[in-house]
């Protein structure tokens, strides 16, 4: 068949030299390969990262474990509107919505909110809908914090407990960022008034 | 002038051998690993312990506490047997290697070696060809038909290749006229000679040796008897728990003996270079006595010999992680048309260069 490109190349099975045959150049070759190999581990920097002792840095835009945001005085942002369950490709949150009363205006910033709120850390796959689909910038996904592993299945399902931030604005990190002492301070007097 | 050693100092010396066997063995799994990663870019295991040190305690841990399985239909008698015999045969074949040259106390004379007999290179042979026996045994025993694959690899690979091994020797017998490996030691370094180790003398014997040596150990690129691919775990593979562990130890025994046996050979056993200068240096410049200059030449000796050993222990190791394995047939035309007529070629050259005066 005649080529087209021009490129092809003809191969042929060679008769196999005294050298090739006698394995031991193709040997001495593939050992000096490996002993470079050796050395290199042995000298340079590994490229193994060392688990639970060493991390590898989080990409800024790291989407990692879930978070209920508060809002500058401390109330929790959440409406229990649903959105983000609905945006939920697998499925992985569910909420009861509640009335709020009165005298609870310093813990819900509306009227309605959630009274439970739970994602499944097992279904969930991060993809960060939930926090697009939020109306009210309250679900957020931290660039700094994985879900971490637990030995049983129903401790994977988060509820409000793990998932609201604190209260105390010191604690508070913004995308991950911890707040300065200034910015805590600052947050607390509004917090107070 | 050397007496024969007691019966106490003796058992002392087979018990120690024993012992530093047995731990060679546990750190050629860790040393394995390690040279393993680092071979291939990794850093291999550093959990348990300093530098992971302890893996191999671990790792008998993990082996004595699995389940004793016993395959339905196996010889249960000969089940067992084939480990223990594996074990056996690969810790009695050290006993006669020379690992130092004597140490005197006064009158007392210490012989560095189990036992010196005038024999000891076909007693070596002897127990490396029974040592098939265990490896034909527990694959037939398995009543597994990859088991019994393996274990007729091995017989036939073991068989095809001492013959090579046993020529290759012929030729260092032709030089050294004696079959002891004390003397053949001895012979590879003369005070006041300028005296060359085998490996000058023989070359083309040593890679001979060397190549029937990785097969007789069953190791990569000849590890057909236990080739994953194909056979499972080829003659182990109904093993488990502290049997496994017995054949892989065994492995690792033949290894450290191959590597004796290659060092005393071919490359001067306890010798090493400028020990008689040194000897005599320290006699005449420090003023030491004879005596205790030639313990030290004998424990620097020892020493020596032992990084001869893991040197080639090494060696054995950086093949394995190299080369892959050979088909079976490549295996058995590489011993046959290749290594045993150039192994007779071997023989005949050195008969040829005796004659003619260039070597003795």
């Amino acid at each position: 068949m005649q080529s087209l490109s021009n490129r092809a190349k003809k191969l042929e099975a060679k008769p196999m030299t005294l050298a090739e045959r006698a394995y031991l150049p193709a040997i001495f070759q593939g050992l000096s390969i490996t002993m470079r190999h050796f050395f290199r581990a042995a000298t340079k920097k590994q490229v193994t990262v060392r688990y639970p002792e060493e991390q590898r840095p989080f990409s800024p835009i790291f989407r990692g474990l879930h978070v209920l945001k508060r809002d500058e005085v401390g109330r929790e942002r959440c409406t229990a509107c649903g959105l983000c369950a609905v945006a939920c490709p697998a499925e992985a949150i569910t909420m009861v919505a509640g009335e709020r009363k009165k005298g609870e205006e310093g813990l819900y910033r509306e009227e309605k909110y959630a009274v439970s709120y739970e994602v499944n850390m097992l279904r969930c796959i991060f993809c960060g809908l939930c926090e697009e689909a939020c109306p009210k910038a309250a679900v957020y996904l931290q660039p700094d914090k994985m879900a971490p592993p637990r030995f049983e299945r129903d401790e994977f399902i988060y509820g409000k407990d793990r998932l609201v931030e604190p209260v105390d604005p010191a604690a508070r990190s913004i995308r991950g960022i911890q707040l300065t002492p200034e910015q805590a301070q600052a947050l607390s007097q509004r917090i107070a008034q | 002038m050397i007496e024969l050693p007691t019966l106490g100092w003796q058992s002392i010396v087979i018990l120690v051998v024993f012992g530093v066997s047995l731990l060679i063995a546990t750190y050629c799994t860790y040393a394995e690993r390690v040279i393993a990663a680092f071979l291939q870019d990794r850093v291999g295991p550093d959990r348990a312990g300093p530098f992971g040190l302890l893996q191999p305690l671990a790792d008998a841990v993990k082996l004595f506490t699995k389940e004793e399985f016993f395959p339905a239909g196996a010889n249960k008698a000969l089940f067992i047997m084939g480990p223990c015999l594996a074990m056996i045969t690969a810790l009695m074949s050290s006993a006669v290697i020379p690992f130092g040259n004597v140490i005197q106390f006064g009158n007392n004379v210490f012989n560095l070696q189990g036992i010196e007999v005038n024999i000891g290179m076909l007693w070596v042979f002897g127990i490396v060809s029974l040592g098939v026996y265990g490896v034909m045994i527990g694959g037939w025993a398995s009543n597994n038909k990859f088991s019994l694959l393996g274990a007729i690899r091995a017989g036939s690979q073991n068989i095809s290749y001492e013959l090579a091994m046993g020529m290759a020797l012929i030729a260092v017998l032709m030089i050294s006229g004696t079959l002891s490996l004390r003397e053949i030691t001895l012979q590879q370094s003369v005070a006041g000679e300028w005296h060359f180790w085998n490996i000058v003398k023989q070359p083309l014997g040593f890679i001979i040796f060397l190549v029937c040596a990785f097969a007789e150990t069953n190791r990569t690129p000849f590890d057909l008897p236990e080739c994953e691919t194909e056979l499972v775990g080829g003659y182990h593979t109904e093993y488990s728990s502290m049997k496994m562990g017995l054949y892989l130890f065994a492995e690792y025994v033949n290894v450290f003996v191959a590597s004796a046996v290659m060092s005393v050979l071919y490359f001067g056993g306890f010798n090493f270079p400028f020990q008689y200068e040194l000897r005599d240096w320290l006699v005449s410049a420090q003023g030491w006595e004879l005596m205790s200059a030639q313990n030290l030449i004998s424990v620097l000796g020892l020493l020596g010999l032992f990084g001869k050993i893991f040197a080639f222990i090494f060696f054995f190791m950086w093949v394995r992680w190299t080369l892959p394995r050979f088909r079976y047939d490549q295996l058995m035309r590489l011993g046959w048309t290749i290594l045993i007529p150039l192994a007779i070629f071997n023989i005949v050259l050195t008969g040829g260069l005796i004659l003619g005066g260039i070597i003795k």
